[in-house]
C-alpha cells in the first residue's frame, strides 16, 4: 500500500485507523487487490510510472460520514478525490489527478431521495445511477422522463458535475444546467446547501436553482472545492407520442443552410435534438475512390467529394430531427420543420413511425433508447469486439472540442484536424464526412475517440502527443475543450488563458481560500492547491 | 427397531438434502437477481447487449454468447473477469458488485442446469 506523498506514515496510520472508526473496517479498502480496482480502467499511462495510482480508497454511507472523513483528511493533510459510481471512462474513470489520493467513492449513497411527477424534478445521492432513477420511476410508474447519456451506468450527478449531456430537449440534455440546489461537503467538512436547499424546510429545492444572493453551484462541476453529496434536477414530463424523420441533402455545402434551419428550428422549441451525419463514408474500410482521395498530401476539395458523393448515389448530409409531444402537434411541427427544409434543393425526407407511449416490445428493440430517456449500454458495441471490430481496444480517451453551431465550422474543423493528423502520421479519425455531436444546446462538441491499449505503451504515448496537438489546434482556431481525461486536464486549462490565465488565478484564489491545506481533488481541471502549483 | 432407525437416518439425510438444496437455491436466486442488476445491461438477450455481441464475435457460436447459457465457467473464471476486466469491459469495484455479490453471481452462473430457478427474469424495461 502507497502512502499518499508528503505524508508521515504515522500520520498516514492514524488517519486510517480514525477512517476506519468512522466506516467500519469494510469500508476502507487498502489492500494492494481492493486499492488496484480504483485504476482508470482506461489509463492512456497503464503501466507507467506516470499512471495515476491511488494509495485507498474509502466508502462512506451518509453526508455526515463524508463530513468526518474530509475533517480527518483535513487533520492529517490526506489528499482525497471523490467519485460517484466511477464510470467516467475515457475521461479519467475512478482514478485522481495525482498519485496517492485517497479515492472518497460515494457509490453506496445511492438514495433517491424524491421524484415529483406533476412537478418534475427529482433529488438524488451520487450513487444513483441512471438506470437506478429509470427503474425507480418505473417501478413507481411516474409521469416523468429522465435525460440519460450513453451509457446509462453513470451517476445522475457525477454526469451532471462533469457537464455530462444527454440526447432529448436542449434545456433537459445539458444535465449541470438542469440541476437544481446542491448539498456539499465543503474542504473543511462543512456542510452547505445552494440553492433553495439552504433554507431550512424548503418546499422549492429541486424546483428553483438559485435561492438568493450569488450562485456557487458552478464551483463544484469540474471543481475541486468540495463533494456533492444530495443535487436536484428538473425532469420532463412524459410525453404521448415520439417521432423522427430524416432529412438529407445531396452536397457537401448544403451542410450550411442545412444548420442554419436546423437551429432555428431547435431554438425555436420545434424540434428535440438533431443528430447529423453523413450516409457517403459510413464504417469499415472506403472504397478504393474514396482512399485515394483521403491519402493525398492535401484535403479533397468540395467539388471531388461532391461527385464522390453522387458516384455513390448518396445524399452527402443527414439529419435526424425528433419530435416529442401530442400526436397532433408531432404532425404540425413536422410539416413546418419539412416547409422550411425544402428550401435546400433536392432536401428528401424519410419518416420514422409515430411511435405511442407505452411502446410495444417491437417498437422498444428498434428505438434509439436514449433519445427517450431510456438507460442502456448500447453505445459500447461501437468500441466493443464485433465482426466489424475484432480485435477491440481497452478503452479510450475522448478528445471534446466545442466548435460553433455552424456548417462553416463543421467543414474547417474537419480540414484543421485532418491536417494535424496527417502532419502527426496517425490514421484519421476525422474525414470529411464527419458530423459532431449535438448534445450541447447550444454549441457542436467535434468529438473523437482514441483507442488505448494495456499492453502497447508506445501506441499510447503516440495518440498523448497527437491529443496534445490537437488541443494546440484547436486552440488557435478558437475552439477548447469541454472536458478531458486527467493526463491533458493541465493542457486544456492553459488554453483557456485569457488575460494572462485570469480564470485560472481566480479559481486558484478560491482554490486557496477553500481548501486552504489542498486535499480536495488537487489538480482537477488543472486547478492545483498552493502547495503543488507549478511556476507558469 | 433397526427399520424405525433406519427410516428416521433416512428422513434426516433427506431433510438435510433439501435444505442444501433451498440454500443453493436461494444463492443462485440471489445470483440471478444480482447477475440482471449489474450483468445483464452488456450481457442480456437481445439487441443493445455489447457483451454479448463481443462474446458472439468472439466464439463464433462455438461457445454460447449469452453468459446464461454457459455451462463451462467456474467461479474463478467469473470473478477473474469481474475483477480484472476484458477489452473495454472495466473492473467492478467492491463498492459496485461486493465479494458476497459477486459470489451469488457466480453461483447463478455456474448452477446446476437443472435447478428450478435457471429461467432468467424479464429484463427492466
Amino acid at each position: 500500500m502507497a502512502i499518499p506523498p508528503g505524508v508521515r506514515a504515522a500520520d498516514w496510520a492514524a488517519a486510517l485507523k480514525q477512517f476506519i472508526d468512522v466506516l467500519g473496517s469494510q469500508w476502507v479498502f487498502t489492500s494492494d487487490e481492493d486499492v488496484a480496482l480504483y485504476r482508470d480502467a482506461y489509463s492512456p499511462f497503464w503501466g507507467e510510472p506516470e499512471e495515476r495510482l491511488v494509495s485507498a480508497a474509502v466508502a462512506p454511507d451518509t453526508t455526515e460520514q463524508v463530513s468526518q472523513i474530509v475533517k480527518i483528511a483535513n487533520r492529517y493533510r490526506i489528499p482525497l478525490f471523490s467519485i460517484s459510481t466511477g464510470k467516467n471512462l475515457g475521461y479519467g474513470g475512478s482514478a485522481g489527478n495525482v498519485s496517492g489520493t485517497v479515492i472518497v467513492d460515494l457509490k453506496r449513497m445511492n438514495r433517491v431521495i424524491e421524484v415529483d411527477d406533476e412537478r418534475y424534478f427529482a433529488i438524488v445521492e451520487p450513487g444513483v445511477a441512471y438506470f437506478d432513477l429509470y427503474r425507480h420511476i418505473q417501478d413507481r410508474k411516474l409521469k416523468v422522463w429522465i435525460d440519460t447519456p450513453d451509457p446509462g451506468w453513470g451517476s445522475v450527478v457525477g454526469n451532471s458535475l462533469d457537464h455530462g449531456v444527454g440526447y432529448t430537449y436542449g434545456v433537459y440534455r445539458d444535465h449541470f444546467h438542469s440541476h437544481s440546489g446542491l448539498e456539499v461537503v465543503m474542504p473543511n467538512g462543512e456542510i452547505v446547501r445552494t440553492g433553495m436547499g439552504a433554507l431550512p424546510g424548503s418546499k422549492t429545492w429541486g424546483e428553483y436553482r438559485y435561492g438568493f444572493g450569488p450562485t456557487i453551484d458552478g464551483l463544484f462541476a469540474q471543481g475541486n472545492v468540495g463533494i456533492v453529496t444530495k443535487m436536484g434536477f428538473h425532469l420532463m414530463p412524459a410525453p404521448e407520442a415520439y417521432q423522427t424523420s430524416v432529412v438529407s441533402v445531396p452536397k457537401r455545402r448544403d451542410l450550411i443552410p442545412l444548420v442554419k434551419i436546423v437551429n432555428e428550428l431547435e431554438y425555436s422549441g420545434a424540434i428535440g435534438m438533431p443528430q447529423y451525419g453523413s450516409a457517403v463514408g459510413g464504417f469499415g474500410p472506403p472504397n478504393p475512390a474514396l482512399a485515394a482521395l483521403l491519402n493525398r498530401p492535401t484535403n479533397p476539395t468540395d467539388e471531388e467529394l461532391d461527385q464522390y458523393a453522387a458516384s455513390q448515389n448518396r445524399p452527402y448530409w443527414r439529419c435526424e430531427l425528433q419530435w416529442y409531444g401530442p400526436a397532433s402537434v408531432i404532425a404540425t411541427q413536422m410539416e413546418y420543420a419539412k416547409a422550411r427544409l425544402r428550401s435546400i434543393p433536392g432536401a428528401a425526407f424519410t419518416d420514422g413511425p409515430l411511435l405511442q407511449f407505452p411502446l410495444t416490445a417491437e417498437q422498444l428493440d428498434r428505438v434509439h433508447k436514449v433519445a427517450i430517456g431510456i438507460p442502456n449500454m448500447a453505445i459500447f458495441s461501437i468500441g466493443a469486439r464485433s465482426p466489424l471490430n475484432p480485435s477491440p481496444s481497452d478503452g479510450h480517451l475522448w478528445f471534446s472540442p466545442i466548435i460553433p453551431k455552424s456548417g462553416e465550422a463543421i467543414l474547417e474543423a474537419q480540414r484543421v484536424f485532418m491536417d494535424v493528423f496527417r502532419q502527426m502520421g496517425m490514421p484519421s479519425l476525422t474525414t470529411p464526412f464527419s458530423t459532431p455531436a449535438t448534445w450541447m444546446y447550444r454549441a457542436f462538441v467535434f468529438i473523437m475517440g482514441f483507442p488505448v491499449y494495456r499492453n502497447n505503451p508506445a501506441q499510447n504515448k503516440k495518440t498523448r502527443d497527437v491529443f496534445d496537438r490537437l488541443i494546440k489546434a484547436a486552440a488557435e482556431h478558437g475552439w477548447g475543450e469541454y472536458r478531458t481525461p486527467p493526463a491533458f486536464q493541465d493542457a486544456v486549462m492553459s488554453t483557456y488563458n485569457f488575460n494572462n490565465h485570469a480564470l485560472l488565478r481566480v479559481h486558484e484564489t478560491i482554490k486557496d481560500a477553500l481548501d486552504p491545506n489542498g486535499i480536495l481533488a488537487a489538480g482537477r481541471a488543472g486547478i492545483w492547491p498552493k502547495h503543488l502549483r507549478k511556476a507558469r | 427397531m433397526k427399520t424405525i432407525a433406519s427410516a428416521t437416518l433416512a428422513l434426516l439425510l433427506l431433510a438435510r438434502a433439501e435444505t442444501a438444496n433451498a440454500q443453493n437455491r436461494t444463492a443462485v436466486d440471489a445470483g440471478r437477481d444480482q447477475y440482471q442488476y449489474s450483468c445483464a445491461i452488456c450481457h442480456g438477450r437481445g439487441p443493445g447487449n455489447p457483451g454479448t455481441v463481443a462474446l458472439q464475435a468472439k466464439y463464433g457460436g462455438k461457445s454460447p454468447a449469452l453468459l446464461e447459457d454457459r455451462t463451462d465457467l467456474t467461479s474463478g473464471t467469473v470473478r477473474f473477469f469481474v475483477r480484472r476486466g476484458v477489452s473495454i469491459m472495466p473492473f467492478f469495484r467492491k463498492t459496485e458488485v461486493s465479494d458476497a455479490d459477486l459470489n451469488a453471481i457466480a453461483a447463478y452462473l455456474t448452477r446446476p442446469r437443472d435447478a428450478t430457478s435457471s429461467a432468467p427474469a424479464a429484463l427492466p424495461r
